[in-house]
């Protein structure tokens, strides 16, 4: 799943969410990976739950046109009606974070108008002591009080179809997946879990599919950098039998 | 030479946008409709839907499409259910109670096994890529509609429930999730139905596509 963060109409990445550099023009390289197979595209907002409205629907619109594998777009979105935009744009999933700590019924809503497939719950956690991680909002800023580990649970209960955990702590690290946070929420929710944050090397991908129970795994820079192409991280997960889209 | 007319059935559930366009993008021209005149001057007629099996039906019903997709099944137009839209073709659901469907497809709606066949515990909704296999009663698919698709190709599922067709000749493709067969294509005379979204699988939704306008 390539993972594209946008600051504005501009690809960006950064190193624990900080330290944002412009990378490129988002549609661009959204077109490049689903040409060279991704198995899906995740867009997100670095800064929109910050500054309120985005650009997302206009970014989201043009990259949507020909593309046809499934797009999950996530930052900033507040309400019933900006999923609905989202969705009118062409995203197929939204990915709700910051709102729905502050409003969880955010979750059930937008679960009970378009189903529970359309609904991913966005996680950042970030390591607090042995076993324990907590929730941050507004892309890695602030504290929420809540454990991530409960709050997944609840996010399942609320209606959400999967859960994309993001862990601060390795995201733009390049040093692997947070394999125990992962295997933690995987192991105890029933719904698919998307690992993201840290992925430096294909084999990064092995190890959170078989050792953190991961469902599915976002990457970013790994592409964006072109330090791997998403053949080479295909044939090693396939290598490993894991399932991923087939693409000649 | 006219575009082939396809109808895209609007009952007001989800998001139809990208089934819409990729009928576009493959040459057609499409109407999101649920007017029986322009479902019935169609070419083509696609279901499409996500969602629970009762509030689908429940919709369909209030705006009388399914005595229209009766109808229409009874002329021979090529009808493609996707995904909760397959669904309802079959004769019930076993989603919240049991639930009667449109009947078109003998069988029976009924939830994906939550531990797969080698007792471990797996997760559902069944979401990702997995590959297209032959039903255990094809052994190739030439003549219909995923005529261009190799065996062992990937397409993208996300789903809870699954289709039983009452007879094997009407399934036409499998996945396998956790050793359980999963139907992902089936099929009886002008009646398809796929289990997957060909409209986010990629180049092989392009090519089920085009075969089903052929």
């Amino acid at each position: 799943m390539a993972r594209l963060d946008i600051k504005g109409a501009n690809l960006i990445k950064g190193v624990h969410f900080e330290g944002l550099r412009v990378i490129g023009n988002p549609e661009e390289y959204a077109r490049k990976y689903y040409s060279e197979g991704a198995d899906e595209i995740l867009y997100m907002d670095a800064v929109a739950s910050l500054y309120g409205r985005s650009k997302l629907p206009e970014i989201v619109a043009k990259t949507a046109h020909n593309i046809f594998i499934p797009m999950t777009v996530g930052g900033g979105i507040r309400s019933v009606d900006d999923v609905r935009d989202l969705l009118q744009a062409g995203a197929d999933k939204v990915a709700i974070n910051t709102a729905a700590v502050r409003s969880p019924k955010l979750i059930s809503e937008v679960a009970k108008k378009y189903g529970s497939q359309c609904i991913v719950l966005s996680i950042e956690a970030k390591k607090q002591g042995k076993d324990h991680w907590e929730v941050y909002t507004d892309c890695g800023r602030e504290h929420s009080n809540l454990d991530v580990l409960a709050w997944a649970k609840k996010g399942v209960d609320l209606g959400a179809g999967e859960i994309l955990l993001t862990s601060i702590d390795m995201e733009g690290t390049r040093k692997g997946y947070d394999i125990e946070l992962t295997k933690m929420v995987s192991d105890s929710v029933s719904i698919p879990v998307i690992a993201s944050g840290g992925m430096g090397k294909p084999t990064d991908l092995v190890d959170v599919v078989q050792n953190g129970q991961a469902d599915a795994v976002a990457m970013a820079d790994i592409l964006h950098y072109g330090r791997y192409s998403i053949a080479e991280i295909r044939k090693t997960a396939l290598e490993s039998n894991i399932k991923v889209r087939k693409f000649e | 030479m006219n575009k082939i007319k396809v109808a895209v059935i609007d009952y007001g559930i989800g998001n139809l946008l990208s089934v819409c366009k990729i009928f576009e993008f493959c040459g057609a021209k499409v109407s999101l409709t649920n007017k029986s005149n322009s479902i019935f001057d169609a070419d083509r007629v696609v279901l499409p839907g996500v969602g629970a099996f009762a509030d689908g039906m429940k919709e369909l019903k209030a705006r009388d499409l399914d005595s229209i997709l009766l109808d229409l099944a009874s002329r021979n137009t090529p009808l493609l259910g996707i995904c909760l839209g397959m669904q309802m073709l079959l004769d019930e659901s076993e989603e919240f109670g049991l639930t009667k469907g449109l009947g078109l497809i003998p069988g029976r709606v009924v939830p994906v096994p939550n531990v797969s066949t080698d007792g471990n515990p797996h997760k559902i909704p069944h979401i990702g890529w997995n590959e297209l296999i032959p039903s255990e009663s094809k052994s190739n698919w030439s003549g219909s509609v995923m005529q261009d698709i190799e065996k062992g190709e990937t397409a993208y599922f996300v789903h809870s429930f699954m289709a039983r067709t009452d007879n094997p000749d009407n399934r036409l493709a499998d996945c396998n999730y956790g050793g359980i067969r999963i139907a992902a294509t089936i099929c009886r005379n002008n009646i398809i139905g796929c289990q997957f979204h060909p409209e986010k699988s990629g180049e092989v939704g392009l090519r089920i596509i085009k075969r089903f306008l052929n």
